[in-house]
């Protein structure tokens, strides 16, 4: 959930799209930026944040990747709860991956947040010869539906950060207040019990 | 799906999950299948349409109830115990970052027809209407004890050896009375029925600090806490765990047949025409019905409201213990409340349940002096469903069966069962010497 203080505004993100559409790339190019050739499916680290700066606004974004829960359809509600912005990922060569991001973009529309800010990002756009999907085509259907669109690149980093920079952008900087904020449960280090102990 | 796992895990219920990330964690190939096109099984916290398809047998909610997916109604209500296992294996497996919790408002015992906040310290004993003067005083002194007792210090003992003094033996020596050992055994060490008075004393000594322990860690009105939008999010929450430590997951897989090779002994699971290979299989009653018996039933009202349970303080998240001698049962009857507050429904509803250990087949007219205490409810259902346990030899059949969930208002009892199977999966005893003491709650 998206929350505004001082301009400081925590956003959860999420990465929805068909398997090998380089959902995983994407995160890594922004988060740490590396490219892998061949990114294992996601093991082990499904969720990253990274913060940053816009004009007027810190936004930090906490990133949920779906841990590969998306190849036989078994995403969870949780996964979505709370996500104040998706980025749909398509791969530029695979007009199958693209028929799919549609997929993920009504599901989003009937399970996400109403205001969610949406990107459809094709991905591997440095792969121009192998092009099966156009712009045009991606574009229209972004406009129609609500998103902006990118083609973006993981391998040479091409509007990758730029993504996630309009997302910033564009996410609300008032928010109502979430009923109720609740609290996360943390193992806290053990500095903090000293003054824990006074009221209880 | 042609391939071979080290554990097939089948339903998405709470233990189901827990342990499939934590076998996962332990790095095990790990395949999870559920036969229902949702996450939590009999633990699933279910919207309004889900509600209406279970028990009326269509998809048509009323409209004035609002929108569907607003509710999230648990179908095992459960609190969380602010420092119980269930917070420590979230905390041991990092879960807790998925998960936002809030306090329960209040904690209350049903006492000769009346409902009273339950006093857990010593000062609140001295406050509290259910003791007379002289009964508070005797009752403080006990709760002193119990606060003061360690395990580890023999002076904390006061001369008693708790692992062989009963608990009746104990209460005796400061002379309460029935009334006040009736909510010290139900609503504070959370008994269920009577058998504690004549076991040691040491169980319901540990059952009251945990309480008093639980109940000062977040300033709420209870020890409890709760996550928002449901139960339905913790095994979701260790599915996640699994996945991200590389489990499959396939849901709405019909079937999920478990198969066995000539020694008896399991070798896969077939769904659609297909068999995963597997070492092990670990999963709920309903997957291997011919390796559990039923031990008991479980009858439960669920309402939908638009106030609070009357005489509750108000609160928007609450517990109501009846113990079993106020209402002349044999085991305990207990409301349970929630609402929009935990986001479980949408602005000024509640969600209210009334459970018990079935002792008859009318769950109407037996669960009806908890549902009198509820006030008036915009819909009311009832649901009775038995209570398994495994018959098997794990060792023998390597199939490791949950334990249906029993009609304790807690998550205690769940995760002993988790334990004890993880124990006897990996021959290894989980950890879960986290540091409570330092893990707080960060506001988000």
């Amino acid at each position: 959930m998206a929350t505004a203080g001082n301009k400081n505004i925590n956003a959860k993100l999420v990465l929805l799209g068909d398997v090998g559409a380089g959902k995983s790339s994407l995160v890594l190019r922004f988060v740490k930026g590396q490219f892998v050739e061949f990114q294992e499916s996601t093991i082990g680290a499904a969720f990253f944040s990274q913060t940053l700066a816009v004009n007027d606004a810190t936004v930090k974004f906490e990133i949920w990747d779906t841990a590969g829960q998306e190849r036989y359809h078994s995403l969870a509600p949780m996964y979505y709860r709370g996500a104040a912005a998706a980025i749909i990922v398509y791969d530029i060569t695979n007009q199958a991956s693209f028929e799919r991001a549609k997929k993920w973009v009504q599901e989003l529309q009937a399970q996400g947040n109403p205001n969610m800010v949406m990107a459809l990002a094709g991905n591997k756009a440095d792969l121009l010869d192998a092009r099966k999907v156009t712009a045009e085509e991606a574009q229209v259907y972004a406009q129609e539906n609500g998103l902006f669109f990118m083609e973006t690149s993981a391998k040479t980093a091409t509007n990758v950060n730029d993504v996630f920079y309009e997302i910033a952008k564009r996410l609300p900087r008032v928010q109502p207040a979430q009923n109720p904020s609740g609290m996360v449960l943390m193992d806290r280090p053990a500095e903090r019990t000293a003054s824990t102990s006074c009221c209880a | 799906m042609d391939e071979e796992y080290d554990v097939i895990v089948l339903g998405t219920g709470l233990k189901e999950c827990i342990l499939s990330g934590l076998l996962s964690v332990d790095g095990l190939k790990v395949l999870h299948m559920d036969r229902n096109d949702y996450y939590g099984g009999e633990s699933a916290s279910l919207n309004l349409i889900q509600l209406w398809k279970r028990f009326r047998g269509n998809d048509k909610p009323p409209a004035h109830l609002g929108s569907s997916r607003d509710y999230n109604v648990d179908m095992i209500p459960k609190f969380m115990m602010a420092n119980g296992n269930l917070v420590r294996v979230l905390i041991h497996t990092d879960v807790t970052k998925y998960l936002y919790f809030k306090a329960v408002d209040g904690s209350f015992v049903y006492n000769k027809g009346k409902v009273h906040k339950v006093p857990a310290t010593d000062m609140e004993a001295l406050k509290s209407p259910l003791m007379g003067i002289f009964e508070k005083r005797r009752a403080r002194k006990f709760f002193i004890y119990v606060q003061d007792y360690n395990e580890n210090d023999p002076k904390t003992h006061e001369g008693m050896d708790l692992t062989r003094v009963t608990t009746r033996e104990l209460i005796a020596k400061y002379g309460l009375d029935d009334n006040t050992v009736d909510f010290i055994g139900h609503a504070l060490a959370l008994h269920r029925d009577d058998r504690y008075l004549n076991e040691p004393a040491l169980d319901t000594v540990m059952r009251m600090k945990l309480y008093a322990e639980s109940l000062a860690r977040f300033q709420g009105g209870s020890p409890y806490i709760y996550p928002l939008y449901g139960l339905g999010e913790l095994p979701q929450a260790f599915a996640r765990l699994s996945a991200v430590y590389g489990g499959t997951y396939m849901l709405n897989k019909p079937e999920c047949k478990v198969e066995f090779n000539e020694e008896g002994k399991v070798s896969g699971v077939t769904s659609e025409g297909e068999t995963a290979k597997c070492k092990k299989v670990v999963c709920d009653p309903s997957y291997l019905p011919n390796k559990v018996r039923k031990v008991g039933r479980v009858a439960r009202a669920i309402a939908i409201m638009s106030h609070p349970i009357p005489n509750t303080n108000d609160s928007h998240s609450v517990q109501v213990i009846l113990p079993q001698k106020q209402l002349g049962r044999r085991s305990d009857m207990y409301l349970f409340c929630c609402s929009y507050s935990h986001n479980v429904a949408p602005k000024g509803k509640f969600i209210a349940f009334v459970s018990s250990e079935a002792e008859t087949d009318h769950p109407e007219i037996e669960l009806k002096p908890g549902i009198d205490l509820l006030g008036p409810i915009d819909e009311i259902f009832f649901d009775i469903y038995d209570i398994y346990e495994p018959v098997n030899e794990p060792s023998l059949d390597n199939c490791f069966i949950s334990t249906s969930y029993d009609a304790t208002t807690h998550f205690e009892s769940t995760v002993t069962d988790v334990l004890n199977m993880y124990t006897l999966i990996t021959g290894k005893v989980l950890d879960l010497s986290v540091d409570l003491s330092a893990a707080s709650a960060a506001e988000e």
